[in-house]
């Protein structure tokens, strides 16, 4: 599907090897090579003084390199890629401003737990501290939102701490590593030693992914005599690839599925024990459930506010099983009767192993279907009133059968997303949660369609969050990435728009923006095809022949600016108290 | 309530900022705080006290030490028979007329003379923290010229009288 322009070029540049005499290799030929160790295939990046040796080592030594406009395109391309396909994604980025630059995407992949590398030019070590051009203390700036990071010191020390920094990214739970490289560690000759190590040598770090027997057994007690069992499935399901094992248990035990945000498709959109994500905007049956079950079993996810509501009134008749690979995330914020610290997929089989007796949940499950008949997600649309956002989502869903990659911004359009697309697969939705970092959804969509070539990638995103990020619209031109962009225009920034509506008095400071690009036009600019739609006929049309096509296209659609994101979960109060669950 | 909490290292740059960074960005207040080389010179050991609300502020605090890469191993020893040590300078003034009685007053702390001026005079007390408190308090009147504590370090002892309960998970 994909026409790898960039390979073309790539291979221009690849120069023959001339000299057989062995070379001496520096730092920056260790990193290529250690990394070309890890299978890394595509690395996301940008250069600069700092990283010059590296960038030439990668001339010398060719990876598939991306290059973003901005840094922050190249981490979230890099988190896009590490979320579906499971490896880490890995970055470069100069000293001072690349550093700097890729920041907010190192936050949001620690709260969102995306393995990656990102490797940060620095100044070398002799002028460190001196504020010498393009310094920044990446470490400093980035110790509370990694979860390790590094800087090298002795060339010597280079493939061990690369090596420990993959060994730390992608397993226990998932993070992001910082490597910071001096200049003069990335030119500094690499002269190994007696003492050289390669190994990974980490003593503080064991994480535990084999669950406790005894608490296995506790829980498969707890399943087969609860009459209101409950799971709650979040990512952690994705990155341990437990979806089978999740499955398996709801079916077997005949136990329903919510989702949070993240862990949406671990279960098929339209498998009948699923429930519907809960949360904030979740569905009515599905916190509901949360509130009425006698037995919540949370399976990798970590009891976010957007998820529990107020907490002193979540749950409250549920004893919990909490299975989490992060030992500190258990009774963080729920009390926890029955702590399963390992990971999900061979904690699922451990249960299911147990092949305890079955419970009677047929009583609950039938009061669950009537509240999803008598609760079910709604929108009213009318020709009067124009172009519905969730009109849009659900012609994505029809056109794309469900399989598509969908990833999205922050806003409305996120939440639509969520609640109307119905994942068939695990592994296809990439969003950022914890964090809620708008010009996420975009660059992310490209990392995603590098790493599924195949697969049809749909960005939602709003007019707002698109317009932090558009600049990569330059890698869809390039390489004619076949990204599908569909802007649920609103001319807003509609999730504050909606919150200045609802509690401060319709009043609207600086949440709308009128004035806007044309969206058609600019594609053009890029040499990408534009549409631009304003009624649900023509979204039947036009959306479908966009979506078919094998080209990158940007979709503007014109939707009604006061739609707003229902039902709700206001802030402070409890799921069961959400608010705008039927129509007036 | 009032924690002592011991804290294995690995030997690294940047461990301690690490450490102290996850207390401040987890809203833990510390009250103290010493490092020093172990037995193993690549092991250092941190000795906190800490101010925590309550049971699972506290399992959290501990489980967030214990998750960074480079802790070995963490320990609230607050509960169990332990050796408290702090040590303390107090430059107090002293002219010839009242150091006769200052002294008879430190004499009892076992507090060592490590300078002596003409009209002040340096001493270095060690104990637990109330000890060096009382030994302030009573040299106050006389005036404080200069005051410096290390902050507790604290071991724990051969003999234990009763096991502490263990945290649910830890
Ligand atoms: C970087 C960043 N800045 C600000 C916000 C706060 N915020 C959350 S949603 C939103 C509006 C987004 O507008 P748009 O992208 O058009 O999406 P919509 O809600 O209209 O669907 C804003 C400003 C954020 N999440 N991230
Ligand atoms: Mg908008």
């Amino acid at each position: 599907m994909m026409k790898m322009t960039v390979e073309e070029t790539e291979q221009l540049h690849e120069e023959p090897e001339t000299s057989a005499a062995p070379q001496q290799l520096d730092g920056a030929d260790v990193l290529i090579q250690t990394l070309k160790k890890h299978q890394v295939e595509v690395v996301f990046g940008y250069p600069g003084g700092a990283v010059l040796p590296i960038y030439d080592a990668l001339h010398k030594n060719p990876i598939r390199h991306i290059l973003a406009r901005h840094e922050q395109g190249a981490i979230h391309a890099a988190e896009g890629y590490a979320r579906v396909s499971g490896k880490v994604g890995v970055v470069i980025a100069t000293s001072g401003p690349g550093a700097t630059n890729v920041v907010t995407g190192i936050a949001d992949a620690m709260m969102d737990s995306i393995p990656l590398v990102v490797f940060t030019g620095q100044v070398a070590t002799t002028v460190i501290g001196t504020d010498a051009f393009q310094e920044a203390d990446i470490i400093g700036i980035t110790q509370p939102i990694t979860k390790h990071n590094y800087q090298v010191k002795d060339v010597a020390d280079l493939p061990r701490i690369i090596n420990e920094a993959f060994h730390i990214a992608s397993t226990g739970r998932p993070g992001p590593v910082v490597v910071d490289i001096p200049k003069n560690m990335a030119t500094g000759i690499f002269i190994p030693t007696d003492e050289t190590s390669y190994e990974v040598n980490l003593p503080g770090y064991q994480p535990t992914t084999t669950p406790n027997f005894l608490q296995i057994q506790k829980a498969a007690l707890a399943i087969s005599t609860a009459k209101q069992p409950l799971i709650l499935a979040g990512a952690g399901i994705l990155f341990s690839k437990a979806s089978d094992q999740l499955v398996q248990l709801a079916e077997k035990y005949q136990i329903p599925v919510t989702n949070t945000l993240l862990g949406l498709g671990t279960i098929e959109g339209n498998h009948p024990l699923f429930i519907g994500m809960a949360g904030m905007h979740g569905t009515y049956t599905a916190n509901m459930a949360i509130q009425t079950c006698d037995l919540l079993i949370n399976v990798g996810a970590r009891f976010d506010d957007r998820l529990t509501g107020n907490l002193a009134h979540f749950a409250p008749n549920a004893k919990v099983i909490h299975i989490d690979i992060d030992p500190a995330e258990i009774g963080k914020n729920v009390p926890t009767e029955i702590p399963i610290v390992a990971d999900a997929k061979e904690a699922l089989q451990a249960l299911l192993d147990q092949n305890a007796p079955n419970g009677n949940t047929a009583a609950w499950l039938e009061s669950l279907q009537i509240n999803q008949r008598e609760y079910p997600l709604f929108y009213e649309a009318s020709e009067e009133k124009g172009l519905l956002p969730q009109q849009v989502v659900e012609l994505i869903h029809e056109y794309t059968n469900g399989d598509a990659v969908v990833t999205t911004d922050v806003g409305q359009h996120q939440m639509w997303a969520a609640q109307y697309y119905k994942f068939n697969h695990p592994h296809n939705w990439v969003t950022s949660g914890g964090l809620g970092t708008m010009g996420f959804g975009f660059p992310a969509a490209i990392g995603a369609q590098l790493a599924k070539p195949e697969a049809k990638v749909v960005s939602i995103v709003g007019d707002a969050g698109f317009q932090m990020t558009l600049q990569e619209l330059s890698l869809l031109q390039e390489m004619r990435i076949p990204v599908k962009i569909v802007i649920l225009n609103n001319q807003a920034l509609g999730m504050v728009r909606q919150w200045q509506e609802t509690f401060h008095g319709e009043r609207y400071s600086h949440s709308l923006i009128p004035v806007q690009p044309d969206f058609v036009k600019l594609a053009a600019a890029y040499d990408l095809k534009g549409y631009k739609i304003e009624t649900f006929e023509d979204a039947k049309v036009q959306l479908k022949e966009a979506l078919a096509s094998d080209e990158p296209v940007l979709i503007d659609c014109r939707v009604v600016q006061k739609e707003k994101v229902y039902p709700m979960v206001v802030p402070g109060t409890a799921l069961h108290e959400m608010i705008g669950v039927k129509p007036e | 309530m009032k924690r002592i909490i011991t804290v294995s290292v690995v030997n690294q740059s940047g461990v301690l900022n690490r450490v102290t960074g996850l207390l401040m960005k987890r809203q833990f207040n510390i009250e103290s705080i010493t490092v020093g080389h172990t037995e193993q010179p690549q092991i250092s050991k941190m000795t906190f006290v800490v101010n925590v609300e309550d049971e699972q502020k506290l399992e959290q605090l501990l489980k967030q030490l214990q998750k960074q890469v480079d802790v070995l191993k963490v320990n609230d020893i607050t509960e169990k028979s332990i050796v408290v040590r702090e040590l303390a300078l107090v430059k107090v003034v002293a002219p010839p007329t009242v150091r006769a009685e200052i002294n008879s007053i430190v004499e009892p702390f076992r507090a060592a003379t490590i300078d002596t001026g003409k009209n002040v005079v340096t001493f270095q007390v060690t104990g637990n923290p109330e000890k060096i408190d009382a030994f302030i308090d009573l040299l106050k009147p006389y005036g404080i010229k200069d005051l410096t504590r290390t902050g507790v370090t604290a071991f724990v002892r051969e003999t234990q009288k009763v096991h502490t309960p263990q945290l649910s998970i830890l």
